[in-house]
């Protein structure tokens, strides 16, 4: 067929079309960043959707001050490439200013404090619109989740009360004070991203491809060693060969045993996978319904 | 997921995209067969399953309840049913399919219309026991309305019929009685059991007298390409790119998805609603300058003159161009528990316009068992169906629904809410 264009094509001319809609309906949007894949690709595709003009939004990150150091420099190395302004939410001068509290015990986790420092930042910049690179076939929750995700003040979403979203036609009128979540990507798999970084040749952190780390080993989770981490007296440390297929934060991230020094390598390596790329995440873990209730309360 | 699942980059592009939706009445079985699908095409992780296996024994149900795998949310779960539209994917070396699982309770219609807006063909579930209900015909109803090209009626639960052929066969007719009423043409019939997995993936064992393909086959092979209108030349602009710097001191950019038609680079065009004419400089992308566009790419308008254009307009042929408006026919769905108010004011969403309306006459509303058209009955419910008059602030420029779903759909949206109150199709 002539006139046809193939699914990542038309993947990408989707997200492209909902990126143009936030710059055209909001008066003040922000690309959430996590120096993840997801959100990589979804800044390559806002660059994309305005060339030649430079990404009209800023990005923001929220530092829990648990990254990996190599998440850091590749965002900003991207941040000055881009040509755009990069806006921190710090979650330890939070924790500093004793804005929050941090949790304590061994799985200690900077998640919920994410999300208080995330709608903050959110306030004092009076972001209107912030857009996620979160995808529907990551998490059961997620799923259900519309392209234009109302909030209302508290920046809660309400997952049995979500505006009908059709055709091709986003609403994105809001009260004062409410603000939407974007999710420009949601139609794409893990697999689609994948292909779409070899087809489109986009640089990664190097953490995702195969490295030599020194890790070790809690509840079946192979976590990095770091200075954010506790451990208890019988986990020892080892060096093991390693990639991550998400990135969070270094103390709940689980990285995978892993040869893949290739995008290549990668895709082949995922369609043997038997665990989602959530599957090694601690957050994930502690209920059922964690991430429905994370979001609820506003976690993206 | 196995290694027969690895597909190279080379192979991925040649894969085409097949986007559908679940429809059927309450408890039919539509979940479930998502759910049967997805796992014998090996696109369920193990950690997915092992959850919703231990899920299925805590609550001492015999199976692992496959429909866990699409309802996500507490509630659902807690009830045992959909509320809202789930989004699931998977892919065989053919195509890559988005699922839109949907609810079936009557309360929850809105997010069946959510589903079914975007698909390019519907899997309408009948429970093989109970036959057609009123959802059913509701929801036959709304998938032609939305005009989803292609139907396929699953008779599911076989099962419990012993395999009959005779109650596939009493609904096949029964459904084909009502189809005839109905704006469809292309529709199959595929008897199947969605829990034990009965011409879901694989070609059942206990229907020998069925001689037709399994639903996965069907899938992979039905007729896509003529779907999108390549014929009437739409694209409304959503954006206008104007760089500010040195190297593009010049350059503006008419940025949008293309609604209809094939535009070629030097194709004479005119722009709504100015009725200026120009001609096309240049089609261009991040990847570079492309010789033509058609849907559903996004693209960026280079136009040889300078004429004043900006969101919300339309560029199209000069030879052939949609009506200009602001008096319209409008089938709408209502979805709100605030009925449509006759006279009331709503805002409307039109391809990239954002513009005012009123309800200026309310002229039937359909009685969705029996189609027939009620004058009398103008109260306009949640969930109910009906032919209305609008008139507009500022002219749309629109097709009818029939010939482009892109240019021929709105929604409806309360002022004082901001929420989406209904779906409208122009007639
Ligand atoms: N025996 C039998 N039971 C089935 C079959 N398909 C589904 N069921 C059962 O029917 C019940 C309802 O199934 P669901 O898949 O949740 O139905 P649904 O159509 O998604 O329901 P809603 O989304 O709430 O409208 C469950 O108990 C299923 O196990 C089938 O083919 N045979
Ligand atoms: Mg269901």
């Amino acid at each position: 067929m002539k006139y046809h264009i193939n699914h990542l094509r038309e993947l990408e001319a989707e997200s492209i079309f909902v990126l143009r809609e936030v710059a055209a309906q909001f008066q003040n949007p922000v690309i959430m960043f996590s120096g993840g894949k997801d959100s990589i690709v979804m800044t390559h595709l806002a660059r994309k959707a305005f060339f030649p003009a430079k990404i009209p939004f800023p990005l923001l990150h929220v530092d829990t001050g648990h990254n990996f150091p190599e998440a850091l420099e590749y965002r900003d190395n991207l941040v000055e490439e881009l040509g755009v302004k990069l806006i921190v939410g710090s979650v330890q001068e939070a924790i500093n200013k004793k804005l929050v509290i941090e949790e304590k015990g061994f799985n200690a986790s900077r998640n919920a404090l994410q999300t208080a420092v995330l709608l903050e930042t959110l306030e004092t910049h009076k972001f209107d619109a912030a857009m996620g690179g979160a995808r529907r076939d990551e998490e059961k929750a997620r799923a259900k989740e519309r392209f234009f995700s109302h909030r209302d003040e508290f920046g809660q979403w309400d997952p049995k009360n979500q505006r009908p979203e059709l055709w091709n036609l986003f609403n994105g009128k809001k009260q004062m004070g409410e603000h939407f979540r974007v999710f420009p990507i949601s139609n794409w798999t893990e697999l689609d991203i994948w292909q779409y970084i070899a087809l489109e040749k986009i640089e990664l952190p190097s953490l995702y491809l195969s490295h030599k780390r020194r890790c070790f080993i809690r509840d079946g989770v192979i976590l990095a060693e770091s200075d954010y981490v506790n451990m208890k007296p019988d986990e020892k440390i080892e060096e093991m060969v390693v990639r991550y297929r998400t990135l969070g934060d270094m103390p709940i991230t689980g990285a995978v045993l892993s040869d893949a020094s290739t995008v290549e390598d990668i895709i082949r390596e995922i369609a043997t996978t038997r665990v989602t790329e959530r599957g090694g995440r601690a957050d994930d873990k502690r209920s059922e319904t964690s991430m429905e209730d994370r979001k609820k309360q506003g976690y993206f | 997921m196995s290694m027969e699942n690895f597909i190279s980059l080379e192979e991925y592009q040649k894969m085409s995209l097949l986007r559908f939706t679940t429809a059927g009445s309450v408890d039919d079985g539509k979940s479930t067969l998502i759910g049967r699908m997805l796992y014998d095409t090996k696109s369920v992780f193990q950690d997915q399953y092992d959850a919703i296996k231990a899920t299925s024994e805590r609550r001492g149900e015999e199976e692992v309840n496959l429909a866990l795998l699409t309802d996500g949310l507490k509630a659902e779960r807690e009830q045992g049913i959909t509320i809202d539209v789930a989004y699931r994917y998977f892919a065989t070396p053919k195509r890559k399919f988005i699922i839109a699982d949907t609810p079936g309770h009557i309360q929850y219609t809105r997010n069946m219309v959510t589903g079914a807006s975007t698909a390019n063909l519907a899997l309408i579930l009948i429970d093989a026991r109970n036959g057609i209900v009123e959802q059913t015909r509701r929801h036959a109803f709304i998938a032609s309305l939305l005009q989803i090209p292609h139907l396929v009626i699953c008779v599911n639960k076989m099962d419990l019929v012993d395999y009959k052929e005779e109650a596939y066969e009493k609904i096949r007719s029964d459904f084909q009685g009502f189809a005839a009423k109905l704006d469809v043409n292309d529709v199959e019939f595929i008897p199947v059991s969605a829990l034990k997995g009965d011409n879901i993936v694989n070609e059942s064992e206990n229907m020998p007298w069925y001689k037709g393909t399994t639903l996965l086959y069907h899938l992979e092979n039905v007729h896509i390409g003529s779907d999108h209108n390549f014929i009437d030349c739409r694209m409304p602009v959503q954006h206008v790119i104007r760089p500010y710097n040195d190297d593009y001191h010049d350059y503006r950019g008419y940025a949008g998805r293309l609604a209809g038609g094939i535009f070629k680079k030097g194709d004479k065009v005119m722009v709504l609603p100015s009725g200026f004419t120009s001609t096309i400089r240049k089609i261009n992308t991040f990847d570079g300058e492309i010789p033509e566009a058609f849907p559903p790419m996004s693209v960026t308008m280079l136009l040889e003159d300078n004429i004043d254009i900006s969101r919300g307009d339309m560029i199209v042929r000069e030879n052939n161009v949609p009506e200009v408006t602001q008096d319209l026919e409008v089938m709408v769905c209502w979805f709100n528990e605030r009925p449509l108010q006759p006279r009331g004011k709503y805002a409307i969403l039109h391809t990239t316009q954002d513009v005012r309306c009123i309800i200026k006459d309310i002229r039937y509303k359909v009685n969705i068992n029996t189609l027939h058209r009620d004058e009398e009955d103008k109260f306009i419910k949640m969930n109910d169906i009906a032919r209305v008059v609008i008139r507009t602030t500022k002219p749309l420029f629109v097709d009818p629904y029939r010939k482009n779903r892109n240019t021929g759909s709105i929604i409806f949206v309360d002022e004082a809410t901001n929420e989406t109150v209904g779906a409208g199709m122009i007639i």
